[in-house]
């Protein structure tokens, strides 16, 4: 045993049809897809590399209750107690009677709320936040390469899993140390 | 093939039978005791209104408000102080009110059974023409349901010719539409109305019929044609391309028609009921609950045709993109309704607020449960992903969103020609049972005469793989 580290091995493809079949075969060689960089969304490809469902639905969710309490509070606070509105010639001076005027105000901040929340938690679940150092590793992804990351331990054949790569249609196959 | 035997025949034969019973009932009851009853009800609701008078002080002097106040019929007429000394039999007046209301009844009732399934055919044939304007194709596997729900189009519409001839012709004890009472558009008459004789030129008895007559050519034609073109996928020996181009091109040209005809009828046969009062979206709110109950009825047919073992090539990417389009329609038709709602409590001018006055305090449980029903229903069962792929959630919201949008139907009716007369029973449900066994006979029956499944569709194959 001369190394404990695990690798990493980076195949360059340049077709997602191609990627996506040999994101399956390497799978199904039971080796550990690590991470996919591709220039658009593939379809499917989720699912080849056995990524858990999102939670992003359940984030924006709660940004929404968020965005509809802030309305309700400021609305509450600004217009019925710290400045009191007659709306529309109907003087209630009560939130729930003039409520109405406040579902526009309620419906723009929950919908404010969770789409902007949403792309920051995106941008940050993903590691692509302005600011960040890029981290594919290899810049062609950006352009019309497809690159998948593949971890290999000391345990696994190397030579195999290059191979498979290879004949799954890989058009470069590199070794990085992890 | 689908085919339309056993239960489903025998139950749908029971209920029409139970509908022509209630219809029938409704008919007879009115007939034999309107003028006790009428009379009954409206002195109750004179004396109420006396006591509210009183206790209220109430601008209108000694007037006493009764079936007829939330109309704004009188008092709207009588801010033009020229035809101020029109007005007379002031009393008498208001006793034939309350008498047409309690006449109204079945006629309501039907009416708004009726509108309710010919809203879900016509919504259903509005979106089998967008699936081919739109050139989708994910729902070939599903058009020959769209298709036989737009077969039943022309029952509806027929009885709804009938309603209208009725009314026109005075028949019945019909008068749902209050610009239709003699004498309303003659300055002569003591029933004279200076307001609703200024929409003489839209709203006359000819017109009327002939606007009924042109939706009804319009919208069963292309129903008919469209079914025709679809059923030559089922031959040999066809331009299967060509003949999609040519089912497209009906499909647009009927979209262009509907797009008018879709907001005139909604005018003509239910915001009309509501002579005074007037709304320039009312059309949309209608189309937009018209559509939501087509798809929802759409989604109950495709899960009960699954649960038989039918529409295999139907998967769960189907499901959840259809239950995805109830959704959305609910939010769509909640945003409409509250445009409209919002506009009228927020300016709260007399002759508009009157028609939610009326909804407020005569019909405030439905209102609020009908409200509830349409949208926080659908919107939070049917929000999650999963439950757009379960079965039984979304049969849960299907079966509110259809009573829901029911009630709408019925608040957009009955206010305005039931008045505070208004009733749910036996009769209400009887009726919708009736025509709930007509349009599945009628669908059922269309359904089991084509293959379900248009396989020479040029779309079929990516419908088939749909997936998301």
């Amino acid at each position: 045993m001369a190394t404990e580290s695990t690798k990493i091995v980076n195949a360059l493809f340049d077709d997602d049809d191609v990627l996506l079949s040999g994101v399956k075969q390497v799978r199904e060689k039971g080796y550990h897809v690590q991470e996919v960089y591709s220039p658009f969304p593939i379809h499917g490809l989720d699912k080849a590399m056995g990524l858990k469902e999102t939670r992003i639905a359940i984030a924006a969710f709660l940004y929404g209750a968020l965005g509809l309490t802030t309305a309700i509070s400021m609305t509450y606070g600004m217009l019925i107690v710290d400045w009191p509105m007659n709306i529309g010639g109907k003087p209630s001076f009560t939130w729930a009677e003039n409520m109405p005027a406040f579902v526009p105000i309620m419906f723009e901040l929950t919908v404010f709320f969770a789409a902007h929340l949403m792309v920051w938690t995106f941008f940050f679940r993903n590691g692509i936040y302005p600011g960040c150092k890029a981290q594919n590793p290899d810049p062609r992804t950006t352009d019309d390469k497809f690159l998948m990351e593949v971890s290999a331990t000391a345990d696994d054949n190397q030579d195999e899993l290059i191979a498979t790569l290879k004949t799954a249609g890989a058009i470069e196959v590199s070794v990085n140390d992890n | 093939m689908f085919e339309f035997t056993g239960r489903l025949k025998t139950l749908s034969i029971v209920l029409i039978l139970i509908g022509a019973v209630s219809v029938g009932l409704s008919f007879f009851a009115g007939s034999s005791s309107h003028s006790d009853d009428g009379h009954a009800e409206h002195t109750e609701h004179a004396a109420h209104g006396e006591e509210h008078g009183h206790g209220e002080d109430n601008h209108h002097g000694g007037h006493v408000p009764d079936a007829d106040e939330y109309s704004y019929h009188k008092t709207a007429s009588r801010a033009i102080p020229e035809n101020n000394h029109k007005y007379q039999g002031e009393g008498h007046h208001d006793e034939e009110h309350a008498h047409h209301q309690m006449e109204n009844k079945p006629w309501a009732n039907l009416l708004v059974n009726n509108f309710f399934f010919l809203a879900i055919s016509l919504g259903a044939l509005f979106f089998l023409a967008v699936q081919y304007a739109a050139q989708a194709g994910w729902t070939v596997v599903i058009l020959r349901v769209l298709e036989a729900m737009s077969q039943f189009l022309w029952l509806p519409m027929l009885i709804l010719l009938l309603i209208v001839l009725a009314g026109v012709g005075h028949f019945g004890g019909n008068h749902i539409w209050h610009w239709m009472a003699e004498g309303i558009m003659d300055p002569e008459s003591a029933n004279y109305d200076s307001i609703i004789a200024g929409k003489q030129a839209y709203l006359n008895g000819p017109f009327f019929i002939i606007r009924t007559l042109v939706y009804f050519i319009g919208w069963v034609g292309a129903a008919m044609l469209l079914r025709k073109l679809s059923k030559k996928n089922d031959m040999t020996g066809v331009d299967y391309a060509k003949n999609w181009v040519k089912t497209r091109n009906l499909s647009a040209g009927f979209l262009v028609f509907f797009a008018v005809t879709s907001s005139t009828s909604a005018w003509d046969f239910i915001m009309s009921i509501d002579t005074h009062w007037f709304s320039t979206l009312f059309g949309w709110y209608v189309f937009a609950g018209m559509f939501v109950s087509a798809l929802t009825v759409l989604m109950l047919i495709v899960l009960y045709l699954k649960s038989k073992g039918y529409l295999e090539q139907v998967n769960k990417s189907h499901i959840q993109d259809m239950a995805k389009f109830m959704f959305a329609f609910s939010i769509f038709w909640t945003y409409l309704w509250f445009s409209q709602y919002m506009l009228i409590w927020y300016s709260n001018i007399p002759e508009e607020v009157t028609y939610y006055m009326i909804r407020f305090r005569e019909y405030k449980g439905l209102f609020i449960t009908m409200l509830a029903m349409n949208f926080l229903f659908p919107v939070l069962v049917l929000m999650s992903r999963d439950s757009k792929r379960n079965f039984g959630f979304i049969l849960v919201a299907g079966i509110t969103m259809i009573i829901g949008h029911w009630l709408d139907v019925y608040i957009m009716i009955y206010p305005g020609s039931v008045g505070v007369n208004w009733s749910i029973g036996l009769i209400n449900i009887g009726t919708f049972l009736g025509f709930a066994g007509l349009f599945i006979f009628v669908v059922f029956r269309s359904l089991a005469k084509a293959p379900l499944m248009p396989e020479n569709h040029p779309m079929y194959i990516e419908s088939k793989y749909h997936h998301i």
